[in-house]
């Protein structure tokens, strides 16, 4: 039986899009247990499930991590009153939670999570929209979900969410710069003179068969992880939403599940973050730098594929809970702080970083 | 008296900003695997210190007579006057008739009470003391007045050997009296 392409499409989309959002569930989990851990605290350990609670040893082992915990994180948000400020700005205040999570789940498509080596030995990446353009589509898309703040900020007519709304567009915006100029050296190393050309994430992943590109260029890869923190909005630069100073920043008036789609969009920045952030200089699917899946033997068919979805996985959840751990570790930064950190170190050191690698790049192709 | 705190100035690894992180990120990393101070509360419960002022109830001594002989000085001297007391005599067919009084209704608003144990302190009879009980629950405002039966079921009994009753019905029966 021959199954219609577009229906297949269909099929893959729906289940990456529930894949991210489970993994964002267990994303706030994580969050929770890990801020409990760092803090001496227990965190999330009462919620159980009627009968899977109820196994004798494993039922206990799972309620104390808290596995059936955003089962009613989630319903929460299903449930609570949804309050619509009689202030607002209607249109504009339902548009944005929407507008904020969209982007992030766009952006899922370009990114490849594995590859599939079929019988005839061509290596297919495991996405679902293999773009060319893959990085400058997910830039672009990404930085879309400014949009979705700023409105909130801006539609909710109160001071706090324009504040909130305010400075996440100006911290985006510094440190959109830098973030771009950081991962150009990288493009540049890929798409060296003789090479066919490509901004395609798979294609820059699989350049990483040897050295991976966090070894080469670190400098690179500190920017561009610093601006990935301030793109996610995760502390130490969370400006648009500092609850000491600006209540909760652009979401104060939200509730209900609009708030939880502000919340959910905040994750899946950041599993997508992570994602990118391991495809451009962690190396991807390879297990070791200079250690692919086929050096090993186990990169063929079923297995292979497996394996190297698991290894990408695996990189990707090393780095949220990278994101968590600094979390813990620095106090937020002062708004002037974000800005001074943005313009007069990261960008200028990006530029310099850029020129650097203009220079080693040249001299290693040109064999000089 | 004021005093200026010296700062030293920060050397090159400090002004770098992120070999300082690396070593807050070992900090904190090593904080995961501390154990956690939670006290998990209704399974554990906290050690009472000596001396914790918790509910205030009353007590029997060892041969099971009230102590209590109603004077009312611990519903004078309650500040937020969360103690009610009737007075009452004991009755007849009681061994004890005729050689103190006792309470005939003794009430404690738990929604007034501040804990603040001064009719333990003021009690001539050491008859009410603040026990070790902190919480206290209920459905209703009522249900939060402790009275008299309450107050001797969370009280229980002094270990005293005084035995004031006794002596005081040996001298009475003597013809001695107060």
């Amino acid at each position: 039986m021959e199954i219609n392409p577009i229906v297949l499409k269909f099929v893959y989309a729906a289940v990456v899009v529930s894949v991210i959002m489970g993994l964002c569930s267990y994303a706030v989990l994580a969050e929770r247990k890990i801020s409990s851990w760092i803090q001496g605290r227990v965190g999330p350990n009462r919620t159980a499930l009627p009968l899977v609670g109820g196994i004798p040893i494993l039922g206990p082992f799972l309620t104390r991590l808290g596995i059936f915990q955003p089962i009613p994180d989630g319903l929460k948000f299903l449930f609570k009153e949804d309050v619509l400020p009689g202030h607002v700005n209607k249109f504009y205040f339902m548009m944005a939670p929407v507008i904020s999570l969209v982007p992030a789940l766009t952006t899922v498509v370009v990114v490849p999570f594995g590859r599939f080596v079929n019988e005839a030995g061509d290596v297919v990446p495991l996405v679902l929209a293999n773009v060319n353009v893959g990085l400058l589509f997910l830039f672009a898309i990404s930085s879309l979900g400014v949009y979705g703040v700023v409105l909130a900020g801006w539609s909710s007519n109160s001071k706090y969410p324009f504040l909130g709304g305010i400075r996440a567009s100006a911290q985006m915006i510094s440190y959109e710069l830098a973030m771009g100029v950081s991962v150009l050296p990288i493009l540049m190393w890929v798409n060296a003179p003789g090479k066919e050309g490509t901004m395609n994430l798979f294609d820059i992943a699989v350049a990483q068969n040897g050295f991976w590109f966090a070894m080469w260029m670190p400098l690179s890869a500190i920017i561009f992880l610093v601006c990935l923190f301030a793109e996610t909005n995760r502390l130490p630069f969370d400006m648009a939403e500092s609850e000491t100073e600006l209540v909760s920043g652009f979401h104060t008036e939200y509730s209900s599940f609009k708030f939880g789609l502000f919340f959910v969009g905040e994750y899946a920045h950041m599993v997508i973050g992570s994602c990118v952030f391991t495809l451009l200089f962690l190396g991807g699917w390879n297990p070791l730098p200079f250690v692919t899946l086929e050096s090993l033997g186990m990169g063929q068919g079923i297995l292979g594929a497996v394996l190297s979805v698991g290894i990408f996985l695996g990189k990707m959840c090393a780095m949220m809970f990278f994101f968590m751990w600094i979390r813990w570790t620095l106090p937020r930064f002062r708004y002037d702080q974000v800005m001074k950190l943005g313009w007069t170190i990261l960008l200028p050191l990006s530029i310099a970083n850029l020129i650097l690698y203009i220079f080693i790049i040249y001299y290693l192709d040109t064999g000089l | 008296m004021p005093f200026v705190i010296k700062r030293k100035p920060l050397n090159l690894m400090e002004k770098l900003y992120l070999p300082e992180i690396a070593r807050g990120l070992s900090t904190t990393f090593k904080k995961i695997w501390e154990k956690p101070v939670t006290l998990e509360y209704p399974e554990q419960r906290p050690t009472i210190p000596e001396g914790y002022r918790g509910v205030p109830t009353l007590v029997r001594d060892p041969e099971g007579r009230e102590k209590c002989v109603s004077c009312q000085l611990c519903e004078f001297v309650c500040p937020p006057k969360a103690i009610r007391i009737v007075p009452g005599e004991i009755p007849e067919d009681s061994e004890y008739a005729h050689v103190e009084k006792g309470p005939k209704e003794f009430d404690i608003d738990m929604l007034r009470c501040i804990y603040c144990g001064m009719c333990e302190e003021v009690c001539p009879e050491e008859a009410i003391w603040l026990q070790n009980q902190f919480s206290m629950s209920g459905y209703s405002r009522e249900e939060m007045v402790n009275n008299k039966d309450k107050l001797y079921e969370l009280g229980g009994t002094l270990p005293d050997e005084h035995f004031k009753w006794n002596k005081k019905k040996d001298a009475a029966a003597k013809g001695g009296g107060h």
